[in-house]
């Protein structure tokens, strides 16, 4: 699988969670993703992007064109220097309706991506991967 | 040898290997113009002439047969979406051999036949499988436009949509066909959307989740679902997996449509003259038949 | 700082959202929304949304909490306009916006609110006491 065009974005404050959106919005209409499709990735980036903002104490977005052979798809890669997560699982499976947390905006964007990677580190950071294929 | 073979006698070369073309290819002949098909290999033969002369000839996935290949590329995709047949596609390579065999054995370079064979045999196959894929293709986007005509959302009164379904529902097939529905419910602001499945053979638990996202979202924006047509053996096997319906569930499209007209403040009444009223316009009087 | 600005209409208030939304902005629609149910005595809020692409949990918060101040003031909320698209994704969130009712635009939106001012025999004209 070959990787390219990548665009690297800080995130460091509301306007630069808008600035993901935007730019994630932007690629995913260039490789030619559906309506529905790119309103799936662009929520679930801005999910992840408001978390790196909130939780992590800010990070980057890395944005990905992909290409497995005939293939098209996007990836984005959220990076912070935050506490971590300190119960994975729980934070993923943690529904809307029990308020407020983590869990809220990792499920929600798991379930809207073709592929979903989560790696934290209590008092590293965290690292969360998410894709759609066309 | 094989790239001096080509560069002196590329003219001869292109000549027989057109008439090898034109002569087995009878029934092409209205579809492609000589004047394209020269064309078309005397670009093939130079592209081959060079990515021989750069890499030698084993391996057709090297960098230096790049170019070869995408020309090999548009011209088998040309032809799956013209229909050719895949005889003829891959003919376009194979039939490369004999004007060069022959032309190896008067230069007496015979003992190259059999690299040039695997070569060519390795350009056919790949030609083959762009045709395969582009074949592909056609089929997946003719099945798109089927599913999307098969599966028309029809007005049944102002705000009352319905969506009769037909046929066997596969994951793909029915997001296609959910989406449509929610844009008809803003293009037609409808209020009441009736999913009719009596023309459903069977529904499986992908296929009755996207029915409930499907009620979910239409819900969201603010139009409401009934579901008509469930028929028996669908019920029992949703009830064993687990599926819940939480939406309101009707027997048939007609009960669904009384139910929709009544949600929506309207009332159907018979009116006095309904059963003459046909004939008296046939007659051109009121009342009846005539006494 | 740009505020929203909140339209009146006989006894409803009506919010077009258009905007990327963040925290602060949030936060100050909210406020200018209760004091204005309770300066017009409104009973009705209508949200409209048509012009957003993307409704991500935070606006789905958002528009939660404004459900349920408008309630505890005697106002009931209308999110009128979304588009297939983002209701799709929204499903797939896993938001359900339960404490909010829909409908497809500002007209019908209207008409759900004065339905309710009907069934509690309230004149959409009567001037408030």
């Amino acid at each position: 699988m070959i990787a390219s065009r990548n665009e690297v974005l800080a995130i460091g404050s509301a306007d630069d969670v808008v600035r993901v959106r935007q730019v994630v919005r932007t690629k995913a209409i260039e490789i030619g993703l559906s309506l529905v499709d790119q309103t799936k990735i662009v929520t679930a980036a801005s999910e992840i992007a408001r978390n790196t903002l909130a939780y992590g104490g800010g990070g980057t977005a890395t944005v990905e064109v992909l290409e497995n052979g005939e293939r098209k798809g996007l990836r984005v890669v959220f990076e912070d220097q935050g506490p971590g997560i300190a119960d994975l699982e729980r934070a993923l499976s943690d529904g809307y309706t029990t308020g407020k947390g983590l869990g809220l905006g990792l499920g929600g964007a798991k379930r809207l991506s073709s592929e979903f990677d989560i790696r934290s580190t209590l008092g590293k950071g965290t690292r969360v991967m998410i894709s759609r294929w066309k | 040898m094989l790239p001096q073979i080509l560069t002196e006698h590329e003219e001869d070369i292109l000549s027989e290997w057109l008439k090898h073309l034109t002569r087995s290819t009878k029934s092409a002949a209205g579809r492609i113009n000589e004047a394209d098909l020269k064309s078309q290999c005397r670009d093939f033969l130079t592209t081959l002439r060079i990515a021989v002369s750069e890499g030698g000839s084993d391996d057709i996935r090297a960098g230096s047969f790049q170019k070869l290949r995408d020309l090999l590329n548009n011209i088998s995709r040309s032809r799956a979406i013209q229909g050719f047949t895949p005889a003829e596609t891959a003919n376009f390579v194979f039939s490369l051999k004999q004007p060069v065999f022959e032309r190896f054995k008067k230069e007496k370079a015979t003992d190259e036949n059999v690299a040039f064979g695997t070569l060519v045999d390795n350009l056919g196959l790949y030609s083959m499988e762009v045709y395969q894929k582009s074949r592909e293709e056609v089929i997946r986007r003719q099945q798109q436009e089927i599913s999307e005509l098969s599966t028309p959302v029809v007005k049944l009164w102002d705000g009352i949509l319905a969506l009769p379904l037909i046929g066997t529902l596969d994951s793909n097939r029915t997001q296609v066909v959910m989406e449509n529905l929610l844009q008809s419910i803003v293009q037609q602001t409808a209020e009441i959307a009736i999913i009719d499945i009596t023309g459903v053979p069977t529904v499986d638990t992908l296929v009755a989740q996207h029915l409930l996202k499907t009620v979910a979202a239409a819900r969201l924006m603010g139009a409401d679902c009934i579901i008509s047509g469930i028929r028996p053996q669908i019920a029992q096997t949703m009830v064993h997996l687990g599926v819940e319906l939480n939406v309101v569930s009707k027997a048939s499209l007609a009960d669904a449509f009384a139910l929709a007209l009544h949600r929506t403040g309207r009332m159907v009444t018979r009116t006095k003259s309904a059963s003459s009223s046909v004939l008296s316009e046939m007659q051109g009087k009121p009342g009846g038949m005539g006494t | 700082m740009d505020r929203i600005p909140i339209l009146q209409m006989g006894r409803a208030l009506l919010i077009t959202i258009q905007v990327d939304m963040h925290d602060s902005l949030a936060m100050a629609l909210e406020e200018d929304l209760t004091t204005k149910i309770a300066s017009t005595n409104a009973k009705g809020v209508l949200i409209d949304i048509s012009s957003l692409e993307i409704v991500d949990s935070f606006i789905g918060r958002m528009l939660d909490n404004i459900a349920a101040v408008s309630r505890m003031m005697d106002a009931e909320t209308v999110v009128v306009g979304m588009r297939p698209a983002v209701a799709i994704t929204l499903v797939e969130l896993g938001l359900s916006l339960s404490g909010v009712k829909t409908a497809l635009n500002v007209d019908r939106g209207m008409s759900l609110i004065q339905k309710r001012l009907h069934d509690y025999e309230l004149d959409d004209d009567s001037q408030p006491e």
